[in-house]
């Protein structure tokens, strides 16, 4: 069998992180901005070696129309020839590194800045009224507000539940799944929650947001920007860092009411990604999963096939994700306890476990890592294959 | 009320939009309607402009028994809106009607803690204000 033509052919060669969380000042344009800088400064490239820009737009950019035009302006970019501002949710980081590697292998451009920012948090008010860190994803969808229904959280229980009910998934293997991220944010001084631990015990006591979950069953909201640099394998080994090569790709779209299919796209986007990459799960060193809930987590464990359909609870019960145990899964705490940048978060994990600057957290074995996005509730979904090897 | 509170604010109306109209129309009357495709009678709920099965484009809405049972629960017990402030933790629902659709509301006479998935229902009509009428649902008595 021959290898697949886009097997290694593009690479992530920069990477940019600004402060994430509680950061205020500016706005998602802004945070964009820096987002693209840093990515440009990791790289060692110029802006004038940018010529393809994709965006993912958080909540804050509202309805600004043409979204990675109005960052190019912001930007001062100019003669680009690959520009689009894309929406899948948290599927979209991982679909525009796929955009970006697919033009650039058809040699319609040679170097892509994809981003994704947000401002969703609101400074302290000055009288200190307490205000919840989730209130821009606490909207109501028409008529079901009449019925008390808000918000991505209340969605995502619903499903939650049904999975607990047919399986038997329990609270505490939702819980096993935070803990066990948290001992990864432990070590990680990025971490919006390094400095704070994370018992079975502090879940269980932790307060309910929408039953079944807990607190901390639920993503951190964050201000911030974060953006990769795609570019050829062979521009990205004269970078300043090391090469991250893409050695696999695929989405997944199900479709349907992800109460009946309890499963996310990664059932049918696994199977090109990990052909185009020439691998097995056995491959994979470093498991970075989209974890926008502890429930995710579970059904993407499943549905990669690193256990069974219904068999997540069981799987994270055996404490084999944590520091030090079989599976490398979320080792920088995730959304759940480092920051929430949409599908970024995962990439960006990834991208440092490759690169072997992960510190304290950082993997004995990290030649191959799996990463996956998540967008909706369940509904969308992209794999990445990424690797520090060249195809 | 043995302490004097604020008037809380009223609760959001629904947004109704052209496709669910008939529905809240119905409610009024305390008729409970799905919508069912003129082509191919898939029934269906919320209201869509085309049938996602056959893509036709008839429709007609239909009386169904108001019976049926939970099929998920989710506990709110943050108040997104300041009107459900008093009442948290509260249940929303999703009902699985016994003619094959589903269904958001919330579950009345009935404590939180007792409201299961497979709980069987029937609907009942609370008259929120003279224009609206929203279709609830509560334990089934006798099932």
């Amino acid at each position: 069998m021959s290898a697949h033509p886009l097997r290694g052919r593009a690479a992530i060669a920069g990477l940019g992180i600004t402060p994430q969380g509680k950061v205020y000042g500016q706005g998602a344009v802004g945070f964009a901005v820096d987002a693209v800088r840093m990515a440009l400064d990791d790289a060692g490239l110029e802006r004038s070696d940018l010529d393809g820009l994709l965006l993912n737009p958080g909540l804050t950019w509202g309805d600004m129309g043409m979204g990675s035009f109005q960052l190019q302006q912001a930007m001062g970019l100019h003669n680009l020839r690959l520009s689009a501002t894309m929406n899948l949710g948290g599927a979209t980081a991982a679909a525009m590194i796929q955009h970006a590697a697919q033009t650039i292998a058809a040699g319609l451009c040679t170097t892509v800045a994809c981003v994704f920012s947000d401002a969703p948090l609101k400074p302290p008010a000055p009288k200190g009224e307490k205000q919840s860190t989730g209130a821009a994803y606490a909207f109501a969808r028409g008529w079901e507000a009449a019925y008390g229904f808000f918000g991505v959280n209340a969605m995502y229980a619903l499903v939650a539940k049904r999975h607990m009910h047919l399986y038997g998934t329990t609270q505490d293997h939702l819980g096993m799944v935070a803990v066990a991220q948290r001992k990864w944010a432990n070590r990680n001084p990025a971490a919006q929650l390094h400095d704070q631990a994370l018992s079975l015990e502090d879940y269980r006591r932790s307060r309910w947001v929408v039953e079944p979950f807990h607190l901390f069953d639920c993503c951190l909201v964050s201000n911030g920007g974060l953006a990769v640099i795609v570019t050829s394998a062979e521009r990205a080994r004269n970078a300043k860092k090391p090469p991250v090569y893409l050695w696999g790709m695929g989405q997944g779209h199900l479709g349907g009411d992800a109460a009946d299919t309890l499963a996310s796209g990664a059932v049918i986007a696994k199977e090109p990604a990990f052909s185009m990459a020439g691998i097995t799960l056995a491959d994979v060193d470093v498991v970075e999963l989209y974890d926008c809930y502890t429930f995710t987590v579970l059904v993407t464990l499943e549905d990669y096939g690193f256990c069974k359909k219904g068999e997540g609870g069981p799987f994270v019960a055996e404490h084999v994700t944590g520091p030090g145990g079989k599976l490398a899964l979320n080792t920088g705490g995730g959304q759940l306890s480092s920051f929430y940048m949409w599908g970024m978060t995962p990439i960006s994990e990834a991208v440092i476990q490759l690169r072997g600057e992960g510190g304290e957290r950082q993997t004995p074995k990290h030649d191959v890592a799996l990463v996956s996005g998540n967008g909706g509730v369940l509904s969308t979904h992209s794999t990445l294959v990424l690797s520090r090897l060249p195809a | 009320m043995t302490t004097p509170a604020a008037t809380p604010p009223p609760k959001p109306l629904p947004q109704i939009s052209p496709e669910m109209a008939p529905f809240f129309a119905a409610a009024r009357r305390h008729e409970l309607v799905v919508q069912r495709c003129g082509t191919c009678h898939t029934m269906r709920f919320p209201a869509r402009a085309v049938c996602s099965q056959c893509l036709g484009r008839e429709s007609e809405w239909v009386p169904v028994s108001g019976h049926g049972e939970v099929f998920s629960i989710a506990v709110m017990h943050q108040a997104n809106h300041p009107a459900f402030a008093a009442e948290v933790p509260y249940a929303v629902v999703v009902v699985a009607l016994d003619e094959g659709v589903r269904m958001l509301s919330n579950v009345v006479d009935c404590p939180v803690g007792d409201i299961r998935i497979g709980l069987p229902v029937e609907v009942t009509f609370d008259d929120v204000t003279p224009e609206l009428t929203l279709p609830k649902f509560r334990p089934r008595r006798g099932a």
